[in-house]
């Protein structure tokens, strides 16, 4: 790994979407008054998704602008965690798990399927696809390890996880991907979320919970709507 | 109100006040603590772990930089905590971190600045193990570029983040950021732009390794080739003390000396980077125009030159003092002014209408460490920031503590601290002064109410009725009280005060400078003896014979008629009086160049040629006599601040009259040419290009 660092290229400019502004005012409610710094993580995902996956420069100072914070002290959050793309991605940002359950898995059948659809891998950066509609990056464990190999795939919709893969469907999901269509989350086998790969063992009986009343638990109030009660903080 | 704690340290039993950090008290017990993150005019972060020492009983040692005193619970027998800073465990845990800090540094000494004078140096021989047991490769980082002062090599930062602390608190300029994490994380600035700070220069001091050093004087010497001197440094009229390290009679080099009543631990970059400016465009050999051209003379045929002017009616001949002169300068020049019967003087090169009242009038009373005493402050037409920087220092301290409310009536500069802008012109200072909302209230409601008014507000036209206006104001509000003096006059000439002090301005019936550019061009002034005043138009001396006595070749050398060569304030020993009005005693560190002489003395041997010998041969017998005519000189190191407050009476002040309408300004043109070695200076040069990015905006 080393220093992250802004790309080579940048855009000359970045406007914030009255969508973003509109979010990060919501995280910046969240805070009391003068401490606005605080939304400055959910603030630069915002954005990040905004800009199409990455930071340029400009977005980074659009941010701090919005903020009221010096740009030094950006740049810093944005160097400091990965999840903050510094260079461009690809339309759709694949983030492959190579930890050790989803290696023992396959993953690296997995990686190969990368590099050969996508570009070789940068060890600690992205590689982008020649079109630009795919990009993939090897990360570590996602969590998933019940459904390993998997990828996460960051992209306009959001950052799902494609799980149970092998070459195939993976190699299937990623020519879906760049060729537009649409493609489901979850496990990409026939199994249903991360049921027991033999099938399903347990609570199996057909109307098991018919008869039972929904009970309302203690302290669930309704959704709170944005009007609030006189008084209330 | 001092809540005390015991606490046992290395057997010896203390009595701390609670808030007391255990570093502090262990530095009470007598022990040493080493640490490097630590610094005691920033923050604590707490990040180095160099300062760890035990706490018996405790699991880890502790950060006694971070822990307080009120945290360290006693021993379940009821004695105070036991602290150790000699154990077996402690010398462990800092050849520990000595040995975790080493492993990625590169063995740069024999190449690096900080050698001779480096923290991680001395810290290894005195804490660290006997050798090195690492054998694997060493991270490397990329220099950064952070301007034309400060040289960075940033392999060698350790991450102790001082330099982001000191730009980010005192400096007020949040521009140096600790990028990225782990063995990658790096110092830089955003995009690598230059940092703007006029107090930059000060991490170089602050950085305990060789990361950040000062780039101008990269590799030129070791520290113990050098000569210290300590001074006092005149780029403002804060009266920093430095200290001047020279070697082979050529300063190679200007750093700070502690002093908590005035610069506390730094200096502005101006201060420190003029070094180069020294050794360029210096006046060397007398000069006596013969034609057009200026011809290289001796001091003989020089002075008798200037003599024989001098001998004229003294109606038509007039004297001014310069930005940089000194006090015994000025002294002398005055006697022999006075000798001639010549009533023609003037120090006041920027024509404020100072020195006819008490000399609370023209100082800075409330003094720069009683800034922190202030709870309200009012600044009319100046840039603090870049007329003393060392004062907005101080301001913003203050500021930042949570204690200062602050408000402006002149352009909104850039100062580092947020203020009510009252507005651009003096109708602010009137609407203030019948107001009762606002900063008015603030200022009624606060115990330590102060002014500060620069130069810009009095050496316009309407200079004095500003002064009365501001001396109204100064009374409405309570600012001048037994005890407390908050009238305050910002100078930023370091001769301007002790030349007021002493009373160089004209004598009764004499021309002020107005008057005497003013009879240069219309021909009623015939000489002129211009002690190194460079702030004034070529053009305005008309056709006076203009002797210019100074240290460098500038706008004064260049129209003068004859040049007396005098040395620079790193080559004399001086008195000089700051904003504050405490004398200061400068020394030199270096001998004169050329055939320059000590300035006084240029003086002394004229008025031996004039037939008006002064009294006196040496520098004693001078300054005797202006203790004995002007007994605030006797006063060193002394600021008379509230002194006699209550006689004081400010609203008497100025003049009374409707000022006029024009924005108040600050009339500092370009911070780093504001003096004729600042303009001789290439590193300032390379400064204004770069670094001055706010006074643009300003304008």
């Amino acid at each position: 790994m080393s220093a992250r660092r802004l790309a080579k290229d940048q855009p000359d400019s970045f406007v914030l979407s009255a969508a973003s502004k509109k979010e990060i005012a919501v995280w910046v409610k969240k805070y009391p008054k003068g401490r606005q710094r605080s939304a400055l993580i959910p603030a630069l995902w915002i954005v990040q998704k905004q800009a199409d996956g990455w930071l340029p420069a400009p977005a980074l100072e659009a941010v701090a602008e919005l903020l009221d914070m010096p740009y030094i002290r950006v740049y810093e959050v944005a160097t400091f965690y990965t999840m903050f793309n510094l260079a461009p991605v690809g339309e759709h940002h694949i983030q492959l798990c190579g930890t050790t359950p989803c290696w023992l898995r396959g993953a690296g059948d997995l990686k190969k399927v990368c590099e050969k659809k996508i570009g070789p891998q940068k060890h600690g950066g992205t590689t982008v696809s020649a079109d630009g509609k795919l990009s993939w990056i090897e990360v570590e464990c996602l969590g998933a390890c019940a459904n390993a190999p998997m990828v996460q795939i960051s992209n306009a919709d959001g950052d799902d996880y494609y799980e149970d893969l092998d070459t195939e469907n993976f190699g299937a999901l990623l020519d879906d991907l760049a060729a537009g269509k649409k493609v489901s989350a979850g496990p990409q086998s026939k199994r249903h979320t991360s049921e027991a790969i033999t099938g399903a063992g347990s609570l199996m009986t057909k109307g098991l919970y018919n008869k039972v009343k929904k009970k309302k638990l203690p302290n669930s109030a309704k959704v709170r709507t944005t009007k609030k009660k006189a008084g209330a903080k | 109100m001092t809540d005390l704690r015991k606490v046992n340290i290395d057997g010896h039993e203390i009595e701390v006040p609670a808030d007391y950090t255990l570093m502090q008290a262990c530095e009470q017990a007598g022990a040493e603590i080493p640490r490097f993150c630590y610094h005691e005019r920033l923050s604590i972060a707490g990040n180095c772990r160099m300062c760890l020492v035990e706490w018996v009983g405790a699991p880890k040692p502790q950060a006694s930089c971070a822990l307080q005193v009120k945290d360290l619970r006693p021993n379940r027998d009821g004695s105070c905590a036991n602290i150790r800073t000699d154990s077996e465990t402690v010398k462990k845990a800092r050849e520990g971190v000595m040995e975790f800090l080493l492993i990625n540094h590169p063995l740069d000494c024999p190449i690096c600045d900080q050698g001779g004078e480096c923290d991680l140096q001395d810290q290894a021989m005195g804490y660290g193990r006997v050798g090195s047991r690492y054998e694997h490769n060493k991270r490397a980082v990329d220099d950064k570029y952070m301007g034309p002062l400060v040289a960075t090599v940033m392999t060698r930062c350790i991450q102790c983040t001082r330099c982001v602390r000191f730009i980010t608190e005192v400096a007020g300029v949040s521009e140096i950021g600790l990028a990225s994490r782990g063995e990658d994380a790096e110092i830089t600035t955003y995009l690598e732009k230059s940092l703007t700070s006029e107090m930059s220069g000060n991490i170089i001091d602050l950085c305990p390794v060789g990361a950040l050093t000062s780039k101008p004087y990269a590799f030129n010497a070791r520290p113990w080739e050098l000569e210290a001197t300590e001074t006092i440094d005149v780029m403002d009229a804060v009266g920093s003390n430095i200290r001047v390290d020279s070697r082979d009679g050529r300063v190679l080099r200007i750093v700070p000396v502690v002093n908590d009543d005035i610069n506390e631990e730094w200096i502005s970059d101006k201060s420190r980077f003029i070094w180069d400016g020294l050794g360029r465009q210096r006046l060397d050999k007398p000069y006596v125009r013969k034609g057009s051209k200026l011809v290289a003379t001796s001091w003989d045929e020089a002075l008798a030159v200037v003599a024989k002017k001098l001998k004229g009616d003294p109606e038509g001949i007039a004297a001014i003092a310069g930005d940089l002169a000194c006090t015994e300068s000025m002294k002398a020049l005055m006697d022999l002014m006075d000798g001639l019967g010549v009533k023609n003087i003037d120090c006041r090169q920027d024509g404020a209408p100072l020195g006819s009242g008490p000399r609370q009038e023209y100082l800075m009373n409330t003094t720069i460490a009683g800034i922190e005493k202030a709870d309200a402050l009012l600044i009319v037409g100046s840039d603090v920031r870049h007329e003393a920087a060392l004062v907005n220092a101080r301001i913003r301290k203050t500021w930042i503590h949570g204690n200062l409310d602050i408000a402006m009536v002149g352009m909104p500069y850039d100062l580092t601290y947020t203020y009510d802008h009252l507005g651009n012109a003096v109708d602010a200072l009137e609407t203030l002064m019948k107001s009762t909302k606002g900063f008015a209230r603030k200022l009624k409601s606060a115990k330590n109410p102060m002014i500060l008014i620069g130069q810009g507000a009095l050496t316009r036209k309407d200079g004095a009725k500003i002064m009365r206006l501001c001396g109204k104001i100064a009374d409405k509000f309570g600012m001048v009280k037994e005890g407390w003096n908050g009238w305050n006059v910002l100078h930023t000439a370091a001769a301007r005060v002790a030349g007021l002090d002493m009373g160089f301005v004209p004598a009764k019936g004499g021309r002020d400078l107005a008057g005497i550019l003013t009879g240069a061009q219309d021909g009623s002034v015939k000489t002129i003896y211009n002690l190194g005043a460079d702030e004034i138009n070529e053009d305005l001396f008309g056709k006076a014979f203009v002797i210019y006595q100074g240290s460098h070749g500038d706008r004064g050398a260049h129209r003068a008629d004859v040049i007396l060569p005098g040395v620079a304030y790193t080559e004399k020993d001086a008195l000089w009086v700051n904003t504050e009005g405490r004398v200061q005693m400068g020394r030199a560190a270096v001998p004169p160049k050329g055939d320059a002489k000590t300035d006084w003395k240029i003086i002394r041997a004229l008025s031996e040629h004039c037939g008006r010998t002064l009294p006196y041969d040496d520098l004693e017998t001078l300054r005797v006599k202006l203790c004995a005519d002007h007994a605030s000189f006797a006063g060193i190191n002394h600021a008379p601040g509230a002194v006699a407050a209550e006689k004081f009476a400010p609203a008497k002040l100025g003049k009374t009259g409707k000022p006029l309408k024009a924005p108040l300004k600050s009339n500092m043109g370009d911070f780093y040419f504001s003096n004729p070695i600042a303009r001789a200076s290439q590193v300032m040069a390379q400064c204004s290009k770069e670094c001055s990015p706010l006074r643009e905006a300003a304008e």
